[in-house]
């Protein structure tokens, strides 16, 4: 922050001090400060002014690990802002958004249209980035599987029990299964995770998957559960013949072998990140930023790829505040996109960036 | 606040006058009164607020399913389906494992320090297990689930090897486990619980008069004898109570249940296998419901509200049933 700081010019550098200040003397929602003042930022350097503010959000786990970097990226550019993402889960994010205790929220799913309504007003999707969704199995001596969707529906609602089972081995000709007995780990929270792979199994294999999807569903009872991605890993890594599902960076971070999934277009991909970014470059997106790049067009598009987006209303109550929301999600969209990958991320597509930036410029910002 | 030098002592008023002098001595008492009445009331004002709000926020969940709410077993998120029977199955069956394993081993603990343990020991011992009390709970479930229950999978085997010829045993222990259920669950509960109720029984018992005692080993009783005749039969309405506590402890304990339990809404016999409880799908699913979903699990949170309730109720029937005949 020093070093930022110093380089630029003098009054800037005074005026990040008094920014600094301000935020360290608790000044967070309606705090005036010298932020105000853009005519000495702004001709001082071609950044935007220092902004100032605290910024409280909840939500999503499974974009944390993206949001942590971001935000820490954030802080070199704009050291007065300070920003809280407090990893509870996408439901409570969208709760702290309809209660109004929260900035703005994070969440893997869309809002339910019976929902809608319980917002205070109208509010908008910024979609930041996505990841793919690995099935991590555990079998010493099969270095490379191949699954399709109706084989993973199989497995995980048990009618598949066994390695050497012919749907396995019809989808890995050649490749030697052992008899071993498949153990299913899911989750025992509930979870955007779980949402997002049960909503891939339903639109991929509409007939073989009879769960339905969300953020629990009816697991058969002889499944494991595990708590979090870091659970389920973990049952997986330590049981012979496990199979779960469990985010990238959690799988790579536990060392688990993950099999490659058959697309939409019939292809086999291994789950990484230009198989999730070619997934996202396939979805179809709607005029909201809404899009869905589970089970997506492409021939190299990973299938399951999860989405996850930033919740943030419209109309903003406090200029201050709403100046550095703004500022801050279009660094997440812009450069923050950039150190996605080092945390096992997928950037947007350019084109899906540039639209997630006009969607924030249309953030209403009182001029008071 | 230093004694340099002694201020003349006014004149005191008379003493019994101040006793019986109805002005400032009445109205201090009768403040009092209403302030300790207001403390008391407050309490159920509070009460009632909450059983009220989570009532009001479970009615969407309540209405939708009415009473299957209550009476089926099938817990289906996805389908909108909720009914509560294996979460009360799994709460209730966790708890009386917990106290089977604790109840037993806390009254020993106890009277292993009131009675038997040289008195150099007791503190020492005594504040160890205090200790235990303050251990979070989610470390005791995360030693659960990483240490205890790989563990435990292995002994589950061998013992579900062991009762499968028999009749109904084989169907409570039946391996193969994961290690992580009911049983596993009950077993932590346990651990969380003995404290709670080794310290109670033990100030409990360090209450018997030593008359009683000395009385009992002057006929002639031996310690154990002493013990059944003198300890236990005044400590009755006491140990009574720490056990109640323990089964509020047990029955709510949400964290180390959550991690350990196995989260699968079933109600099987099995208490190897894997299960739930109330106060652990709360803690997991909660944060990711939304809709009917949340307000079905908040109805959760009413219905082990009215079971602790009644849970106590229940203790104190026996209290003072037990007073009755003592």
């Amino acid at each position: 922050m020093r070093q930022r700081s110093a380089r630029s010019a003098g009054p800037l550098a005074a005026l990040l001090a008094t920014a600094m200040l301000a935020v360290a003397c608790g000044g967070s929602d309606d705090t005036p400060t010298a932020s105000t003042d853009t005519s000495v930022g702004g001709t001082a350097t071609t950044k935007e002014a220092a902004l100032s503010g605290t910024l409280n959000a909840a939500g999503a786990t499974f974009p944390k690990g993206f949001y942590e970097v971001a935000i820490a990226g954030y802080r070199k550019v704009q050291p007065g802002v300070t920003v809280n993402y407090n990893a509870n889960g996408s439901g409570a994010g969208r709760q702290s958004l309809q209660d109004g205790v929260v900035d703005f929220a994070g969440s893997d799913g869309l809002v339910n249209a019976a929902d809608v309504s319980k917002y205070k007003g109208e509010f908008l999707y910024i979609p930041t980035i996505a990841a793919p969704i690995t099935v991590a199995y555990n079998l010493a001596d099969v270095k490379d599987m191949t699954l399709d969707a109706d084989t993973i529906a199989k497995i995980f609602q048990r009618q598949v029990k066994k390695w050497d089972d012919p749907a396995i081995a019809a989808q890995n000709p050649g490749a030697k299964l052992p008899a071993t007995d498949i153990t299913v780990a899911r989750r025992s929270d509930g979870s955007g995770t779980t949402e997002n792979f049960t909503k891939y199994l339903v639109a991929a294999a509409p007939t073989a998957w009879t769960l339905k999807s969300g953020s629990t569903v009816e697991w058969p009872s002889d499944t494991q559960a595990g708590n979090g991605n870091q659970g389920v890993a973990q049952i997986v890594k330590g049981t012979a013949g496990a199979v779960g599902y469990v985010d990238l960076s959690d799988a790579k971070a536990s060392g688990l072998q993950f099999a490659k999934v058959k697309n939409k277009a019939g292809k086999a991909v291994v789950a990484n990140l230009d198989g999730a970014t070619a997934a996202l470059a396939g979805a179809q997106v709607n005029a909201d930023l809404s899009y869905n790049p589970l089970n997506a067009e492409g021939a190299d598009a990973y299938p399951i790829t999860a989405p996850t987006w930033i919740l943030v209303y419209k109309n903003q109550p406090d200029k201050i505040k709403g100046a550095a929301l703004k500022s801050f999600l279009k660094y997440v969209v812009g450069d923050g996109q950039k150190l996605a990958k080092d945390v096992d991320y997928s950037p947007l597509p350019t084109s899906l960036q540039q639209k997630a930036v006009s969607q924030i410029d249309s953030i209403v910002v009182p001029a008071t | 606040m230093t004694l340099t030098t002694a201020p003349p002592a006014p004149p005191a008023p008379p003493a019994p006058q101040a006793l019986a002098s109805p002005g400032r001595a009445g109205m201090s008492d009768r403040a009092f009164r209403f302030l300790s009445l207001g403390c008391g009331l407050l309490v159920l004002v509070i009460l009632g607020f909450i059983a009220v709000s989570m009532t009001q926020k479970a009615w969407p969940a309540l209405s939708h399913d009415g009473l299957r709410f209550f009476t089926t077993t099938r817990w289906a998120p996805s389908a909108e389906v909720f009914g509560s029977l294996p979460f009360v199955y799994g709460t209730v069956v966790t708890a009386v494992i917990a106290l089977v394993l604790a109840v037993p081993l806390s009254i020993g603990i106890a009277l292993f320090l009131s009675d038997v343990a040289p008195p150099r020991l007791r503190r020492p011992v005594s504040s160890l297990i205090d200790l235990l009390a303050a251990v979070p709970s989610v470390v005791y479930g995360l030693w659960g689930v990483i240490v205890l229950a790989p563990w435990l999978a292995g002994v589950y085997d061998r013992v579900g090897d062991i009762t499968s010829p028999i009749p109904v045993l084989s169907t409570l222990f039946a391996g193969p486990s994961t290690g992580r259920g009911l049983f596993t669950a009950g077993i932590i509960l346990a651990l969380m619980v003995t404290p709670i109720i080794t310290s109670i029984t033990r100030e409990v018992f360090d209450t018997v008069p030593a008359m009683a005692k000395e009385a009992a080993y002057a006929l002639g009783s031996t310690r154990w004898e002493m013990i059944r005749a003198a300890v236990f039969p005044h400590s009755s309405a006491g140990m009574i109570g720490a056990v109640m506590l323990g089964v509020g402890r047990a029955m709510g304990e949400t964290i180390a249940a959550a991690l350990v339990i196995g989260s699968s809404p079933q109600i099987a016999a099995n208490l190897f296998g894997s299960g739930d409880s109330m106060a652990a799908v709360i803690a997991n699913e909660f944060s990711e419901a939304g809709g009917l979903h949340r307000a079905a699990l908040i109805g959760l949170g009413v219905e082990l509200f009215v079971l602790t309730i009644l849970v106590n109720i229940a203790a104190r029937m026996v209290i003072a049933r037990g007073r009755k005949f003592a």
